[in-house]
Parts: C-alpha cells; sequence; structure tokens
C-alpha cells in the first residue's frame, strides 16, 4: 500500500518539477495569453493600449464576463447552458418595455414603474426562465444540452413575440415619471471606471468567494466531479442543479440589463450566438467541460483574451472573416491544453 | 525463499515463460527479475495483492506493455511482441478485470468486434450467431445474440467477456479476475470449461482476489510481491496459507469480534421493508426485518443478487421501499432524503468506491470533508481552520496514507481510497454505518485495518452493519451473521458458525 503509494507521488512530484516552467505556462496560460495579446497589438497598433480603448473594451467584457459567470457554474455543474444568449435579449426587451410604461387597459393607466423595480423585475425573469432549464434538467432529466436548447429558442421566439421583431430605443426615461436613471449602469463611472465593470467585478468577486468558501460552492464541486458520490455525501444533488441553472438566468438578465443600458435600446435579436462566447471563455479560463473543475480567475481571464483578441484584430484592421478564424482557433487550443493537463491524471487509472 | 523452483529446471512443459522481466515507470519499479512459466495445458494462478504487478506482468505477457529488461520466451525461443495484436496472433488472449464491452452493441458484435465474419454480402451475421450460440451452450448461459449487452446483468457481462476470449482459438488464455461478478454456479461453469480447455492443451493464466476460489482450479501457483516473485510451487504443495503468508509476509488475521463491553439499545431496527424490482420479477428485498443494537457489529452474507446492496441503498434513503419501516434510535426515517438520514447519523459507504464513493476532481481532504460541510460552516461561508482539523484527525483516525489533505485522490492506493469513503462517512458522527462489501477490491492488509477500525469503534458504540460475499470475512469481527437469499433472511448465527454452514443456507452448492 505504501509501497504503491509513495512512487507514485514522487514520481509526479518529480515530473512537476522538471516540466517546471512548462507547467508555469500551462496553468497560467489564459494569464500569458492575454499579456501577450496586449504586448502583440500594442506594438502593431498606436490606438490598441489608450484609455479610450481599454474603455470599449471593458465595457464588451463586462457583457460576456457577466453571463460566462453564470456558464462557468452551470459548466462546473457538469452541465451547459445555451440560452443565456436568448435570455439576454428577452431581459433587455422586458427592460424596454417596462420603461416604455405599462398600459392597464381597463384601469386606462399607464404604469412607468422605476429603474430599480425594472432591475429587479428583469432579474426575477432571468431567475424564472433559468429555473425552467433547472427542473427540466434536474427533475425531468432532459439532457442540459437538449433542454436550454429549446429554452434558447422560446426564449427568443417570446422576445421576437413581445416586439414584433423590433427594437426599443431612447431608455433613458423621462424626468417628470422619475424613471431616468437606465443609462447609469452602462455609460456612468466611479474613479474612472465604468460601472458595468465595477458590476462585473463585483459578481465574480461574489462567486469567487461562493465557489472556495461556501458549502453550496463545495456542493457544486463535488456535484460536478461525481454526481453519485455527492448524493450518498449528503449533497442536495437537485437543489444544487436547479440553482446553478437559476443563478445563470439571473446573471444573463444582468448582463441583458448592462448591454440594453450601454446601448439604451434593446432588441429581440440582441445577445445572438452570445451563448458559445460565454462557453469559450469559460473554456479558455481551464474549465473542463466535464464538470468539477474551473475557476472563475480562469474564466474572467477567458473573457479578456476573446474580448482583447477581437478587438486588437478590428483595430489593426483584420478582415472579419479572418477575426472568427483566430477567435476559433485558440477556443481550439485552450481544450488542447485542457487535455494535456487532465489527461495524465485519467490515464493513471 | 526456498518455495521458489528452479526456473527452468523442467523446460519439456513451459509454453511461454518470462525471464528475468524487470518494468519501470520512470523511477517506479513495478516489476523486479520476475520468472514466470506457463505450462502447457494446465493452470498457473498468479496471486499477489493489489499493486504487486500482477496486472503488469500479464500486459508484457499479452504484448500491451513492453518490458524494460528481461526476455519472453514462446517454444523455447525468445520473442517480442510488438502489440497486442500480434501476441493475440500468435496465440496469446487476455480476459481483462475491468469489461471492455461496448453496451450498446448486441452480445454477438459485441464477441466478433473488430474481426467480424465476412461473407458474399456483408457480415455473414448467420455464421457469428451460430458461433455465439455455440459459446453461450458451452458456457450453459440462455444469453441471445441479438441481446444489448447493456440488456445484460454484471455477471452475464462477464461471461459475454470471457466467450469473446473463447471465440479466439488460442493456445495461452489470460484471465485477469474472471469471476468478480459471477455467481457460485457461474463460477461452476466456468471452472468446468477452463478444465475442458486444459484438456484440449490450453493453457490457462488465472488472477483472482478470491483465493479459495482460485485453489480449487490451479495446478501451480505463482506469489508475487511488491513488483518481485516471492513463491512459486505446484498445486500439491501449497494451501491458503502458504498463499497468503507468501502474499503479506505473515499470517494475516482478518481480526476477533470486539468483546468486554455490553451492547446498547437498539439502534437501527427494519420491520417488514419490501423493496420492489422496477423490472419485475421478485422483490428485491422480501418483508425483512432486522434490529442492530449500539456497538454490536453484523455482517450480512449472500451471494450476488442476494439483495444486500438493495436492503442497505434502501436503508440509507438511496432507493425506495415499497412498505415498511426503517427506525433510528426510536424515529421513523422512511420519509427523509439521504442528507437527513446522515444528519440524524445513518451513513452508508457504498459498495463501488470510484462510481458512488469518490469525487475524482477533488482532494483527499475535501472529499473526506465532503459530508461533513455543516459542522465546519459558520455562517455562509466554510472554515479552513475547522475543516483541516476534520480532515487532519481523520486521516490519523482511520490511517489514510497520503502526503496530506491536498493529495489528489489518485494518488492513493485502493485501499486508501476505500479508507477515504469510511473516514468521509466517520467524519459525520454516525450512529450506525452500513457498509456494502467494504473489503471490495483492496488487498489483506487494508482489509484487516478497515476491520480493525471498525471493531473499535464499534466499542465505543457504534452500530456496524456490513456485507460480504467472501465467507472469510463473515468470521472477522462480526458479533452476528446474517445470510440473505433471495430478499430474505435465510439464516441467522453467531461468531461460533463455521462457513460451510454459512454457505449453505446462502444456497451456495460447495464447488468440489
Amino acid at each position: 500500500m505504501s509501497e504503491t503509494t509513495a512512487p507514485r507521488t514522487t514520481a509526479k512530484a518529480e515530473a512537476a518539477g522538471g516540466l517546471g516552467i512548462g507547467r508555469l505556462l500551462l496553468e497560467g496560460r489564459a494569464f500569458f495569453a492575454l499579456i501577450a495579446i496586449i504586448a502583440v497589438f500594442s506594438v502593431l497598433s498606436p490606438n490598441y493600449f489608450t484609455l479610450a480603448n481599454f474603455l470599449i473594451m471593458s465595457s464588451q467584457v463586462a457583457v460576456y464576463g457577466i453571463l460566462a459567470i453564470g456558464m462557468l457554474l452551470v459548466i462546473l455543474n457538469g452541465g451547459i447552458d445555451l440560452s443565456v444568449g436568448s435570455i439576454l435579449a428577452l431581459s433587455g426587451v422586458i427592460a424596454g418595455a417596462l420603461m416604455q410604461g405599462v398600459e392597464i387597459a381597463p384601469l386606462g393607466v399607464i404604469l412607468y414603474p422605476p429603474v430599480w423595480a425594472v432591475v429587479v423585475l428583469t432579474c426575477a425573469l432571468g431567475a424564472l426562465v433559468g429555473s425552467v432549464n433547472g427542473v427540466l434538467v434536474a427533475i425531468f432529466r432532459v439532457p442540459a444540452f437538449v433542454a436550454t436548447l429549446g429554452v434558447m429558442y422560446v426564449a427568443r421566439g417570446i422576445a421576437l413575440l413581445l416586439t414584433n421583431g423590433l427594437t426599443y430605443n431612447n431608455l433613458s426615461g423621462r424626468p417628470e415619471l422619475g424613471n431616468t436613471g437606465f443609462d447609469w449602469l452602462g455609460f456612468n463611472r466611479l474613479g474612472g471606471i465604468p460601472i458595468s465593470v465595477l458590476v462585473l467585478a463585483t459578481l465574480a468577486v461574489l462567486t469567487g468567494l461562493m465557489l472556495s468558501r461556501s458549502s453550496f460552492g463545495r456542493w457544486l464541486y463535488a456535484s460536478g466531479g461525481n454526481e453519485r458520490a455527492a448524493d450518498l455525501s449528503g449533497v442536495p444533488v437537485k437543489r444544487v442543479q436547479i440553482t446553478v441553472y437559476t443563478l445563470s438566468g439571473i446573471l444573463s438578465a444582468i448582463a441583458g440589463l448592462v448591454l440594453a443600458s450601454q446601448l439604451t435600446s434593446a432588441g429581440p435579436t440582441a445577445g445572438m450566438t452570445y451563448e458559445l462566447t460565454a462557453i469559450a471563455a469559460v473554456v479558455i479560463g481551464g474549465a473542463a467541460l466535464t464538470g468539477g473543475r474551473g475557476t472563475v480567475r480562469g474564466t474572467m481571464l477567458g473573457a479578456f483574451v476573446i474580448v482583447f483578441l477581437a478587438n486588437g484584430l478590428v483595430i489593426i484592421g483584420v478582415s472579419a472573416y479572418w477575426q472568427t478564424v483566430f477567435t476559433g482557433a485558440v477556443i481550439v487550443l485552450a481544450v488542447l491544453m485542457n487535455s494535456i493537463r487532465y489527461g495524465g491524471s485519467i490515464r493513471k487509472r | 525463499m526456498n518455495d521458489v523452483t528452479q526456473p527452468g529446471s523442467d523446460p519439456r512443459g513451459v509454453l511461454l515463460a518470462a525471464r528475468n522481466v524487470s518494468k519501470s515507470y520512470g523511477n517506479v519499479h513495478a516489476l523486479r527479475g520476475v520468472n514466470f512459466d506457463i505450462h502447457r495445458g494446465q493452470v498457473t494462478t498468479l496471486f499477489g495483492e493489489n499493486g504487486a504487478g500482477k496486472s503488469t506482468l500479464m500486459k508484457i505477457l499479452s504484448g500491451v506493455v513492453q518490458p524494460t529488461s528481461g526476455e519472453i520466451i514462446l517454444d523455447g525461443q525468445p520473442v517480442t511482441f510488438a502489440s497486442a495484436t500480434d501476441a493475440r496472433d500468435r496465440g496469446i488472449s487476455i480476459i481483462h478485470q475491468e469489461l471492455s464491452l461496448a453496451p450498446n452493441l448486441s452480445v454477438r458484435d459485441n464477441i466478433f468486434m473488430g474481426r467480424e465474419i465476412s461473407g458474399p454480402t456483408g457480415v455473414d451475421f448467420a455464421e457469428e450467431e451460430r458461433q455465439v450460440r455455440k459459446l453461450m451452450a458451452d458456457l450453459e448461459e440462455d444469453i441471445s445474440p441479438q441481446t444489448p449487452v447493456d440488456e445484460l446483468r454484471l455477471g452475464q457481462q462477464q461471461i459475454v467477456e470471457i466467450a469473446r476470449a473463447l471465440s479466439v482459438d488460442s493456445r495461452i488464455l489470460i484471465m485477469d479476475e474472471p469471476t468478480s461478478a459471477l455467481s457460485a454456479t457461474e463460477v461452476e461453469v466456468l471452472f468446468r470449461v477452463i478444465r475442458d480447455l486444459t484438456a484440449k492443451g490450453v493453457s490457462i493464466v488465472y488472477i483472482s482476489h478470491h483465493l479459495e476460489e482460485a485453489l480449487q482450479i490451479t495446478d501451480h501457483a505463482v506469489v508475487l510481491r511488491d513488483g518481485a516473485m516471492t513463491a512459486s510451487a505446484p498445486r500439491d504443495r501449497i494451501d491458503l496459507n502458504w498463499i497468503v503468508r507468501n502474499m503479506v509476509g505473515d499470517n494475516y488475521d482478518l481480526g476477533t469480534p470486539p468483546l468486554g463491553y455490553g451492547f446498547g439499545d437498539v439502534a437501527l431496527s427494519v420491520r417488514d421493508l419490501t423493496v420492489r424490482d422496477p423490472a419485475g420479477g421478485f422483490n428485491l428485498v422480501d418483508r425483512l426485518s432486522l434490529d442492530v443494537r449500539a456497538g454490536e457489529v453484523v455482517c450480512i452474507y449472500g451471494l450476488m443478487g442476494a439483495g444486500r446492496t438493495e436492503l442497505l441503498e434502501t436503508v440509507a434513503g438511496r432507493m425506495r421501499a415499497a412498505s415498511g419501516q426503517i427506525v433510528l434510535e426510536g424515529h421513523e426515517v422512511s420519509h427523509l432524503t439521504i442528507a437527513e438520514r446522515i444528519a440524524r447519523g445513518l451513513a452508508l459507504v457504498p459498495e463501488d468506491r470510484q462510481r458512488d464513493g469518490l469525487v475524482q476532481t477533488m482532494s483527499v481532504g475535501e472529499n473526506l470533508s465532503l459530508a461533513s460541510i455543516r459542522s465546519f460552516t459558520r455562517g455562509l461561508f466554510t472554515s479552513t481552520r475547522l475543516e483541516r482539523q476534520i480532515v487532519d484527525s481523520t486521516i490519523r483516525k482511520v490511517t489514510v496514507k497520503t502526503s496530506g489533505g491536498d493529495a489528489t485522490i489518485g494518488s492513493l492506493s485502493g485501499g486508501n481510497q476505500q479508507k477515504v469513503v469510511i473516514g468521509k462517512m466517520l467524519a459525520t458522527n454516525p450512529r450506525v454505518i452500513l457498509l456494502d462489501e467494504p473489503s471490495r477490491g483492496i488487498d489483506i492488509g487494508a482489509k484487516g485495518e478497515v476491520f480493525r477500525l471498525l471493531a473499535d469503534r464499534a466499542r465505543e458504540g457504534l452500530a456496524v452493519v456490513y456485507s460480504t460475499s467472501e465467507v472469510g470475512e463473515c468470521l472477522s469481527i462480526a458479533h452476528r451473521i446474517i445470510v440473505m437469499h433471495r430478499g430474505r433472511i435465510s439464516a441467522e448465527f453467531d461468531s461460533s458458525v463455521t462457513k460451510e454452514q454459512i454457505m449453505a443456507a446462502s444456497g451456495e452448492a460447495m464447488v468440489a
């Protein structure tokens, strides 16, 4: 027993020592990739490393990053959430409708809810749609891919139905109705930092604390790593599953609010393919799609890598088609590195 | 090592031999200068604890891996196998320990996977089916060639695996734990097939943890320990004690029932528990009643399919009971969730530690503390300090050999992994602990440690219920032995019972 244990661990330690630099690069690959991206584009274009450009990029990161946090929670659980882009659009549309006023026909009045109420209602809607995903997956045992694919279409369809395909413009509200301030989220800054980035940072820190320090975080890693073992250890696996999809829904709604606020408009076709960007950010950040492995820090780096790369390519004038090719190559490279990193432990068995 | 016969002293009967074979992975020596002879038309059994190097040796002999040094001699000529296919072409085939069947395919397609019989119009399914029927008739199994493998129970899948190896006409057949999921009758049939094969001149290499069973079939025994051969001898010169002595180095002891204290009140009481088989047929557990007192150790013995696992999993809350009561220290718990039962002091250590016991993506420490997270959560957050205390004290109490709580689960041996699963449940401070085959797949040294640990906790007032399919393990620490057969208790004994009495009550015929 000890004979078999000891050599294995020493062999491992030795391998780690021998590949010290390689391992460091592998572990921190998203970070080094980000540094490399910034360095390369700063050299290639004088417009890249400027305050104005960083503000543009960070507001893009905010939307993708918030979606990716939700996606990370679902992926840690061993699932996938394809509906985040649609929930984002639906939330934006609902927020837009609420800002434009809700007409209650029988009473003949038009209600203009204040901005905080719009935010709360929109998040509640995101939670509702997310929990539908969760219930489908946890209780009715629909595979996550299929359940969220269905919800993706339904939510998008509802957003289109509500608006007839049109976009709500001018969401800034009117002072006499007391519902101004919707653009605060997307436009304002606090100490030079955009509010949306602060929202992202707050959400990332809270999620990081939840994952590393709360019992829920431990339950999530355990049920993603081995649901049966977690169940037998008394982890409420179904509750965990429903909760992560609900949280993903809420975060999608927040992302929808941020995006609508940045654009001061909300359209039903917003956030198309954003779910794929979010998945890419999580994967580049080192999370395993099989569940149980991944961190918020990695996911944030993943979101930065995607946005900073795409933006840099735009600035140096690479065609949009090539941008797609580059993004795809980065994703595949990331997954390739994941299999190098996790492959060893699997092959050992 | 006076038991070692001189290698090469009788080269006439040796078909395949390993001479001074070593295998290293990095600086880990899996095998060190091993000599191993396979005798023509005889059964050679390889004994050894987990990690002794049995599987590595078999992989070398079947061409899956190459030795670092030493040579393989086939028919008196040194050979090198380029691959497993190369070895198979030379007449060596192997039944691996883990099932390697495609569950979605039929029995026929599995048996002929990769070497389909071609006819004029593609695959000749009729001929394949004819051959499968013949194989199944030899194995006395009523399995249709068209049945998808995932509709078969585990034992039958193992039969299919065996049939696949038999369908290749090989001169040497290596069987790595072929009987782990077979019933006593199926083992008997397999042994008959092995005897038929040896009569035809086929040589068999047999590996089993089930020592008594292996002794019935073997002609030669070879024992490995720590990658080196410790002994080898023909059947007439060995017995169980000889094998165990050479495997572990000295006499082993699975313990005796802890004595010198009185039992407490009834801790767990099961009343008329019935569990239905979702597939129909017999009830898995049939109106079963059982009382276990605090401090008592109860062993449940039974064959595969006797309902042991179903009984334990229903009591723990994994499966639903159709009727009956489960009472823990006077409180009815049948309506509670698994988590609530754990909180009340009822814990289960599941049978399959890889599938149900461990989270491979988490560290040793995180696995150990998984079931007792609430006890070190203060407010919203977990306390790193309290968690470390729990992990460190559990590692000490259950004597897990590990570099610490941060080690990965994969770095532990099977026995230590099992201790992690047991430690995880003991950390919840249970009143009753249920263990489903706690000794499965761990070596004798670790078995003894696990049983000693349970006996110590029983002395402190823990009610222990464990199940086993090895009779020898009933006669270790159990105060009371319960035999299950078809979902019911067919007999109940105290610790003075003999192995024969237990086996007779389980419906198991003594294999001659």
